[in-house]
């Protein structure tokens, strides 16, 4: 076994232990920094598949934009060293059940299907990955490109006419 | 290069998509659920990626699709939390179950 692939196993267990401590933990402010680190772990598990791009997009959108933006929504609305209800112990149950059985079942057919990997240098440079985003013709991601902006736009206007509603019977 | 198995990166983003299931299950807090469908994203993220680099590395598919994924999980994510913060403004309460206004 050599260094790379320790280095996956570590960061593979620091990801899924930090998922689950995400969504099992009571208090909501830790909730969001285990999730922090579990997103951190998913970065460094991009720059070993040798897409750091990628990484460099998922830490500066989820790490910086994101979880801060949840941290601050906790700060706005909860009291951030209480402790959330407990679940009744029969939904934890059966969530826990079809959880099991359905990470049983996948896993069994990701395990059975047996991929055929190509084993040549994946080249994934920001200037191939720019080039091809802005080609128009076969092979380009011009489109969703500029459909994803207008998205943005609309996502930005309709956030700030939701955030700035007040009520006029209030007022 | 390829010196770990494919099937052992699909181990990590099937358990993390299963992980966030449970906490979506579990959950009745608005923000914890958010949380819990941005560890289902990235997990879907993972598995693209990885797709990508071992089954078709002459291509660029799966990094335009983790990038578009990327992209409309931060545009969710703020208005998502816009809905939240109007929520509690209106409710004093993020519990889903006491958001029952629209239930007949």
């Amino acid at each position: 076994m050599s260094v790379s692939q320790i280095i996956f196993y570590i960061v593979a267990a620091f990801i899924l232990g930090m998922g689950i401590l995400s969504v099992t933990t009571r208090k909501i402010f830790r909730s969001a920094i285990w999730l922090l680190f579990s997103l951190i772990g998913i970065a460094g598990l991009y720059f070993m598949l040798d897409v750091e791009f990628i990484a460099a997009v998922q830490i500066v959108v989820y790490v910086g934009g994101i979880v801060v933006l949840i941290i601050f929504s906790i700060f706005l609305t909860q009291q951030s060293g209480k402790e959330m209800p407990k679940a009744p112990m029969i939904r934890s149950i059966f969530a826990a059940l079809a959880v099991v059985f359905g990470f049983a079942l996948t896993y069994l057919l990701i395990y059975q299907y047996g991929f055929v990997t190509i084993d040549q240098p994946f080249d994934s440079t920001v200037a191939r990955i720019g080039k091809s985003m802005l080609k128009t013709d076969q092979g380009g991601f011009s489109l969703p490109f500029e459909v994803v902006s207008i998205l943005l736009l609309a996502a930005m206007i309709g956030c700030i006419v939701i955030a700035l509603k007040v009520k006029p019977e209030e007022k | 290069m390829n010196e770990i198995p494919l099937s052992h990166i699909l181990f990590v983003s099937t358990g993390l998509f299963f992980i966030g299931m449970y906490g979506l299950f579990t959950r009745r807090n608005m923000i914890t659920m958010l949380m819990a469908i941005e560890l289902m994203l990235n997990s879907v993220n993972i598995n693209f990626v990885a797709f990508n680099k071992y089954l078709y590395p002459e291509k660029l598919d799966g990094i335009f699709f983790t990038i578009f994924i990327i992209t409309i999980a931060a545009a969710e994510a703020a208005v998502a939390i816009a809905i939240v913060i109007h929520l509690y403004r209106n409710h004093k309460s993020i519990d889903v179950e006491d958001a029952a206004e629209m239930k007949w």
